[in-house]
Order: structure tokens, then C-alpha cells, then sequence
């Protein structure tokens, strides 16, 4: 019993002392975003790697996910009459919930996995060591750029998810279940608000997941154990975390926004 | 066991030695890699330090280079105390010294050209126009200005070292220090990275420190050898003093006897209690 006690005290601390470690890093990667304005090169290159790679997996996913809610909406709504509410239903599915949050977990799988690999293979070949020896920061040159890059391109892959969801929602109710086109587009426009959907929803969720799910990728990097399952570890750990993190920060952010 | 070599405080800045090193100490977890080591690098000089694999050698470098911290002691780099500077003034003076790692540490998304114009860039403010001149300059002193275009992952070991030492050289550095450069590379490669050592050494006025365990190829080229093990300098002085050493390690170390003072057998339990026999079995 005492043992077990030990044991859970002992994981608790080395959390504890991990999350601190991350926060200096934060911290310090913070300090060196400064820098980027002198060289916006290597920020807008990440942001072609992580931004503009991710797109099409972003853009299937979306769409076959509206696609889904348009046909199980359909399916559910048709029985009590209401299949005028469909556009309703899927915008604010997708506006509200899944577009923010599973453009969050595909990233974390497509582009946050890959971040850490790259750092910690840098880190395993003393690319960063190197850089260090020619008095070149990392956290300048490596972290922050991929770190900024990240944070915004999730928002703009959140915003594509959810409009390329609401397409699909359209596309399988509109053309192929015969719900009306006006009365789809009509019933999402005066149901779907400005501030308290698209803002609180899809960007403020997004900005938020994006600043969580780059921060845990750069670091599980930057902390992977120089070795081939270090890094595998530290990959799985990425997409693993960030997958938690967002499910937690998406309730706690759900019931401030939208809880009674 | 510590070797110490006298520093004169009132020599001329010239004929101090660049690098000093008073009483280290470092341990990682439980296991000692340094007890009170004192070692001097003497300024345009190739001083290597030698010792079996695992001793700390490489260590030895991340603490001159300031990426690591002693636990005691001192280290000073051309009258700095390396350890006690601020991030800003440790990059100010690692632009004066310069390190070959082991792998080569390229930068596997830059081309040849690219990891060698990487320190010139990131540090300077000159044109591209002299940035390709000074390059060139480079990769021909290493024989690779021809493989210029090439990326990291077409290169042989051998190309991947002279381009890293091509790179190292780029802010013509006060020091360069050279973690295993031998091992790995076959012979011709190995006798062109001796050369290109002593070369670079007295052509450009460097202080290098060479960190091997490679002793012929090594002691071909130092002027002033250090040997450690186990935490502290078992010995030091020229090749040639340590060639007629009558220490029982250094001759063991110097001509590769399998046994010696440093024992074939890891640290372990007596054989038989370990392979669960009786007493009288084991005797038998």
C-alpha cells in the first residue's frame, strides 16, 4: 500500500517537474519570438510545412465529416418533420465542436507528430548542439519559428474544416436527400451567429488548440531522449497529449462559452 | 590523480594557455566522469586527449564549449570563466571557437554550400557575392568545393566530416575542437583528415583539441597528449615522453593490450557465485 502510495507520489512529482520544465521552455521560446521579425523566412517556410501540407487531410476529413452529420441528421430529423433544421444542425456541429477540435487532432497526428520527430532527430544527429556551438539559438532559429507557424495555421485549417464540413453537410442533404437548398442556407444563416458561434467557436477554440498542440509538439522534441525510441516515444507523446489536452481545454472551453 | 600545469599569471596574453582548467568535477546521476581534473590547452598547438571509450571525453568539450556546467571547478576560454557567462557573452565567445562532431552534425535540409555558408549568414552582414567567395575559399581548403551542391545524405562519412570542418572553419575561429574525428573512416580518409588538421592548424594559427582514441593516427599529429580515465589525466606530455612512459595504463592504452590495469572483466560478481555453483563445484 505504502509502496503504491510511493509510486503515485513519484508520478506526480516527475508530472509536476516535467509540466515546470515545459513551462521555462514556453517561457523562453516566448523570449526568443522577437527574433522572427528579422527573419520571417524561416516562419513563413514552416508554415508551408505545417500549414499548407496538412491541407488536404484537413480538406477530406472535413468533408466527409459534414457529409456524415448531413446524412445522420437526415436520418434522425426526418422522422419528427424537421429536416429544415439540417443546415442548423450541421453548422453549428461543426462551427461549435467537431471543426475545431478534430482539425486539432488531425493536426496533432499530421503536423505536430512530425515536429517532434524533426526536433528530436535534430537533436539526436547534434544538429542543435551544433547550432548552439555557432553561437546560434535554437529556440530562435528551430523552435520559434515552427511554434508561430503552427499557431496560425490551425485556426485557418479549422476555418477550411468546417467550411469544407458545412459543403459536404449540403451535398448529401441538397443533392442527394432533397432537403431545400434556401431553406438549408436560410435556417444556418439566422441560426448561426457572428460572435457567439464563429468567434467563440471556431476561432477562439482553434487559437487556443493551436497554441496547446504547438507547444507540446516543440517540446516533446526539444525533451525526446537523443535515441530512436526516445524519439518514438516522444512522437507518440505528442499526438497522445495534444489529443488529452484539447478534449480537456474543449470541455472546459465549451461550458465558459456556451454552458448554461 | 591531476596534472597540473603551472600557470604563469604574469606570462605574456600570448604564452598563457587558451584554455584552463582548475579542479573540475562532474557527475551525471551517481557516476563520476570528472574529480578534480586540471589540463591546459596551450595556445596554436594540437593537444589531444585520449582515453578508452566512455571516459568522458566528449564531455570534456561540452564543458569548455559551455553546454554543460561543472559541478566544481573552473573552466576558462581565453581568460573567460566559460561557466559563469551570460547567454549573450557564451555566443559572443563561441564565435571564436569552433567544434567538429562526431557524426558532422550537418544540417540535413542544407546543401553543402548552404551548411557552410550557415555561420556566415546567421553572423555577418556581408553580401551574397562574398559569402559564395568565402565558401569556395572553404570547401576548397577541404577538397569538396566540387560536392558544393550536394545534400548531407549524398555524402560518405569521410566528405560528411571535411564539409562539417569546412563549416567549422567558416568564422576562422581562435580554436577548433575535434570530437572523434578519425573514427569510422578508412584509412585514406583518415590520413586526409590528419592532414587537413595539422594543415588548418598551422596554416590559419588555430588552437585545436582533439578528443580521440584513435593513439596513432592521433599522436601523429599532437604536439601535447592528455590521457584519461576514470575521472582524472592518468598522464600527460609529448607523444614522445609518453611513448617512453613506464606506467603500466599508458603502455597498455598507447599499444592496445587487451589486459592490463584496465581490466578485460566489467565490474561483477566472482563467476561461479554468479553461475549459482556450490563452493565445491566451483572448486572442483
Amino acid at each position: 500500500m505504502i509502496e503504491r502510495l510511493q509510486r503515485l507520489g513519484r508520478l506526480a512529482l516527475l508530472s509536476l517537474a516535467r509540466l515546470g520544465k515545459a513551462t521555462l521552455f514556453l517561457l523562453r521560446l516566448l523570449g526568443a519570438l522577437g527574433a522572427l521579425g528579422k527573419r520571417p523566412g524561416l516562419m513563413i517556410r514552416q508554415l508551408y510545412s505545417v500549414g499548407v501540407l496538412s491541407l488536404p487531410i484537413i480538406a477530406m476529413s472535413g468533408l466527409f465529416v459534414g457529409m456524415v452529420l448531413g446524412l445522420q441528421g437526415y436520418t434522425n430529423l426526418v422522422d419528427f418533420g424537421a429536416t429544415s433544421t439540417l443546415g442548423t444542425v450541421v453548422a453549428l456541429s461543426l462551427v461549435r465542436e467537431l471543426g475545431p477540435v478534430l482539425a486539432a487532432l488531425l493536426y496533432a497526428a499530421r503536423a505536430g507528430s512530425a515536429l517532434t520527430a524533426e526536433i528530436g532527430l535534430m537533436k539526436t544527429t547534434e544538429q542543435l548542439a551544433a547550432m548552439q556551438m555557432m553561437a546560434v539559438d535554437p529556440f530562435a532559429r528551430v523552435f520559434a519559428p515552427r511554434f508561430v507557424a503552427g499557431f496560425i495555421a490551425m485556426p485557418l485549417l479549422a476555418g477550411i474544416f468546417t467550411a469544407i464540413g458545412v459543403l459536404g453537410g449540403y451535398f448529401v442533404a441538397v443533392q442527394q436527400l432533397g432537403v431545400d437548398s434556401g431553406t438549408f442556407w436560410s435556417r444556418m444563416q439566422a441560426s448561426v451567429g457572428l460572435v457567439d458561434d464563429i468567434i467563440k467557436g471556431v476561432v477562439v477554440k482553434s487559437v487556443m488548440f493551436g497554441w496547446v498542440a504547438n507547444w507540446i509538439a516543440v517540446f516533446e522534441g526539444y525533451d525526446a531522449t537523443p535515441t530512436s525510441e526516445g524519439i518514438s516515444l516522444a512522437t507518440t507523446r505528442t499526438v497522445v497529449n495534444t489529443a488529452l489536452a484539447v478534449l480537456v481545454l474543449d470541455f472546459v472551453l465549451t461550458a465558459i462559452f456556451f454552458g448554461v | 590523480m591531476t596534472a597540473t600545469v603551472d600557470p604563469s599569471a604574469t606570462a605574456p596574453p600570448d604564452a598563457r594557455p587558451l584554455v584552463t582548467v582548475r579542479g573540475l568535477s562532474f557527475h551525471r546521476g551517481e557516476r563520476v566522469i570528472f574529480q578534480n581534473v586540471d589540463l591546459d590547452i596551450p595556445r596554436g598547438k594540437i593537444t589531444a586527449i585520449m582515453g578508452p571509450s566512455g571516459t568522458g571525453k566528449t564531455t570534456l568539450l561540452r564543458l569548455i564549449g559551455g553546454q554543460l556546467r561543472p559541478d566544481a571547478g573552473r573552466i576558462e576560454v581565453d581568460g573567460a570563466c566559460v561557466h559563469e557567462l551570460g547567454r549573450r557573452e557564451l555566443y559572443q565567445l563561441r564565435k571564436r571557437m569552433s567544434m567538429l562532431f562526431q557524426s558532422g552534425a550537418l544540417f540535413t535540409d542544407l546543401s553543402v554550400f548552404d551548411n557552410v555558408a550557415f555561420p556566415l549568414r546567421e553572423h555577418t552582414r556581408l553580401p551574397e557575392t562574398f559569402i559564395r567567395t568565402l565558401v569556395l575559399m572553404k570547401l576548397e581548403a577541404v577538397g569538396l568545393r566540387g560536392a558544393r551542391d550536394l545534400m548531407p545524405s549524398e555524402l560518405s562519412g569521410g566528405m560528411a566530416r571535411r564539409a562539417a570542418l569546412a563549416r567549422a572553419i567558416a568564422l576562422d575561429p581562435t580554436m577548433i575542437m575535434y570530437d572523434e574525428p578519425f573514427s569510422g573512416q578508412d584509412p585514406i580518409t583518415m590520413g586526409v583528415l590528419i592532414k587537413l588538421i595539422r594543415t588548418l592548424n598551422d596554416a590559419l594559427g588555430l588552437t585545436s583539441v582533439i578528443v580521440s582514441h584513435d593513439v596513432k593516427e592521433t599522436a601523429s599529429i599532437a604536439d601535447y597528449i592528455y590521457l584519461i580515465s576514470e575521472g582524472s589525466v592518468v598522464d600527460h606530455g609529448t607523444p614522445q615522453a609518453l611513448e617512453r612512459s613506464s606506467s603500466a595504463w599508458v603502455e597498455q592504452f598507447l599499444h592496445a593490450l587487451p589486459d592490463g590495469p584496465m581490466s578485460f572483466h566489467y565490474p561483477a560478481l566472482p563467476y561461479a557465485q554468479d553461475l549459482s555453483l556450490s563452493k565445491e563445484a566451483a572448486l572442483d
